[in-house]
């Protein structure tokens, strides 16, 4: 089976943010693969490994790394590497600086169609930046293939069907989908490994495509920005919550709190 | 943050975000509840073993990662830095150093690749004894030869992790010493194999104020074949000075960060915590200790990253090894203090694991050299002032 894991290479989410104008500041700052993109890698490579152990007939495949970005963006890439993944495909263009989630998505739909036939292709549910939460399903769109969103549980994935389950907010739904098809996983699908010696070793020879826009033969136009923020305002502050007195029925009147808010 | 990107080739930033990310798996309750406990910490050092971090000094021909002290370095670092503390495994890294550099082809190839392999756990080393102290040439554990075989009796003190170790090294006396000319002659290094040792070897534990495996090891007529000898007979104590300086780097990596913990927990409390209204942090009564420490730690990083150059090159290092070593543990015990000051009473409580840290970094002043010592050698050997011992 072959996969692609879409990833996003971000400022630090454990440092302070710093804006440039109204968009987060990306160069100069420390960054990381996108943590939520970890999953994505983890999930991607828990298939291929448990096909491959299976009867050994779909064990073929590769996990391939799609990622749009400036050229640090390369960090995030050889960071899903030296988990496991098999390759990578880094789309740098400075004509994409300041693109939107409709451009990010046809630049990678046209690199994921360029990289050759895949089966399935995993992306975060929204990116620990930008937080649109629209790529799966935009990039579903233009690969003209079925979008499973918000998956927390991957249960089989065999023969040409993907078995997942799909949080909800009541509980969850078990949904079979036919392949290729894209899916968003949640954080905690899985615990992400960490790169060990042996993976950071390999991921130097590993191969990545460096790719401009005119590779994937896009103009400009393509991928001119259509939205824009064009204003940020604060979260408003925590208000300071509710004292309560004990009186002898504190334990009472917090037990119904938790209840109304749905914690017990 | 203090950023230890020695001279970069790539690797340096990949090892750090590595053992970061490893680390956060282990966060401060794990190691306070082991500390609660005294017990040693099993999954942290498979999962660290597991990822071949123990045995990136061993040479790629013997399976391991063939890298610098620099890069090894990063690794203890780090792990001091997430509020672990390395010296639970660190002896796995370097304590195969000797049969590496000294012993036979024929002991690297059987050892080496099952410690990389993190199969065989080197660990230990039983060196100091209760009457040497500091004094090395002066211990009296004996081996005697015997045909093809050393027998061996003696008493150690402070040998630490003998009881997660398969093997353990040993430094005896093969000759005595009034009867050779010079006191460091007649000092022999074995490979001791734990597993064969039976009631031959007896560990009593030593209780210590951390959680870090240390024990007494007492040797009664323990038998070992003479293809156990590391190098040639005699010439051990050269085989263990050859070792000092790369453990002294790395012990200063751990100090250095130690140091980066407190300074950023120190930090971090005086600026959330508010007494009289406002921050403590603003106070410099509070602000000031810890800005110092962190310009010491960052300057004790500096001297580490230049004692592991100059080792890295294979270029004489001992003034500055030692000089790491001595600054670091004193720029982390600055950070210590510093910190505890800065959390007053909340200092001594477990839950905030500075006293665990504290109790921690204090061990580097006085092990595996005391600070004076490491002062004694600069004063006779690097400015040539009279010998003081």
């Amino acid at each position: 089976m072959n996969i692609v894991v879409c990833v996003k290479h971000i400022p630090d989410p454990n440092l302070p943010a710093e804006m440039d104008g109204k968009t987060l500041k990306r160069e100069g700052v420390q960054g990381v693969m996108d943590p939520g993109d970890e999953f994505g890698v983890e999930a991607g490579l828990q298939i291929k490994e448990r096909l491959a152990t299976g009867d050994g007939e779909s064990g073929e495949g590769e996990v391939t790394l799609v990622s749009m970005g400036p050229a640090a963006a390369m960090e995030a890439v050889r960071r899903g590497l030296s988990m496991g993944a098999d390759k990578g495909v880094l789309v740098s263009d400075d004509v994409l600086k300041g693109s939107d989630a409709l451009a990010t998505a046809k630049v990678l739909s046209a690199a994921i169609q360029k990289n050759g036939a895949f089966d399935l292709v995993i992306a975060g549910v929204e990116s620990t930046d930008g937080y649109t939460g629209t790529l799966p399903g935009t990039l579903a769109e233009f690969l003209g293939v079925p979008h499973v969103s918000t998956v927390k549980e991957i249960v089989s994935a065999d023969g040409g069907t993907l078995k997942v389950n799909r949080q909800t907010a009541d509980g969850y739904h078990v949904v079979e989908v036919g392949l290729p098809a894209v899916i968003s996983v949640t954080a905690g699908v899985n615990e992400p490994r960490y790169a060990s010696f042996k993976g950071i070793m390999a991921a130097k020879k590993k191969p990545v495509e460096q790719l401009s826009l005119s590779d994937l033969d896009l103009s400009g136009d393509d991928v001119a920005v259509k939205q824009e923020v064009t204003e940020l305002s604060k979260a408003e502050e925590r208000e300071g919550g509710e004292i309560i007195e004990d009186d002898g029925s504190a334990a009472a009147k917090i037990a119904d709190f938790l209840k109304e808010a749905k914690v017990i | 943050m203090i950023s230890s990107d020695l001279n970069d080739d790539g690797m340096y930033m990949e090892i750090q975000t590595a053992i970061r990310d490893l680390c956060s798996r282990f966060p401060s309750s794990y190691w306070r509840e082991l500390d609660e406990s005294r017990m040693y910490p099993e999954r942290f050092v498979e999962a660290l073993t597991d990822a071949g971090w123990l045995s990136i000094l061993i040479p790629e021909r013997y399976g391991g990662g063939g890298r610098s002290l620099s890069e090894a370095s990063i690794v203890l670092e780090e792990i001091n830095a997430s509020g672990g503390n390395a010296a639970a495994c660190h002896g796995q890294m370097y304590t195969m150093a000797p049969i590496l550099r000294h012993g036979s082809e024929e002991q690297r190839e059987r050892y080496l690749p099952e410690i990389a392999k993190g199969q065989l756990r080197l660990q230990a080393f039983a060196m100091t004894e209760q009457d040497s102290g500091s004094d090395i040439t002066r211990i009296r554990t004996s081996a005697v030869r015997e045909g093809d075989s050393y027998i061996i009796n003696g008493q150690k003190v402070f040998t630490s992790r003998v009881q997660h170790s398969d093997l353990m090294l040993l430094l005896a006396r093969t000759t005595k010493r009034e009867n050779q000319s010079r006191s460091t002659d007649g000092l022999s290094l074995f490979i001791i194999d734990l597993r064969q040792a039976g009631d031959t070897i007896e560990v009593n534990p030593i209780k210590t104020m951390f959680n870090h495996e240390t024990n007494e090891v007492l040797i009664r007529n323990l038998k070992t074949n003479s293809s156990q000898l590391i190098g040639e007979e005699g010439k051990g104590f050269s085989y263990v000075l050859d070792g000092f300086n790369a453990e002294r780097i790395l012990l200063a990596a751990e100090c250095v960060g130690d140091g980066r913990w407190f300074c950023a927990k120190g930090a971090e409390y005086a600026t959330h915590r508010e007494v009289f209204d406002r921050p403590i942090g603003r106070n410099q009564g509070v602000q000031f200790p810890l800005a110092r420490a962190y310009a010491s730690v960052t300057a004790a990083g500096l001297m580490r990253r230049s004692a592991a150059g100059l080792f890295d090159a294979g270029h004489p290092c001992g003034p500055e090894a030692n000089m790491a070593k001595l600054l670091a543990s004193e720029a982390a015990w600055q950070a210590a203090n510093a910190c505890l000051d800065t959390h007053g009473g909340y200092g001594f409580a477990a839950e905030y694991d500075v006293e665990r840290k504290f109790r921690e970094t204090r061990l580097y002043q006085t092990a595996p050299i005391a600070n004076n010592l490491v002062l004694a050698y600069i004063g006779h050997h690097v400015m040539g002032m009279p010998r003081s011992y």
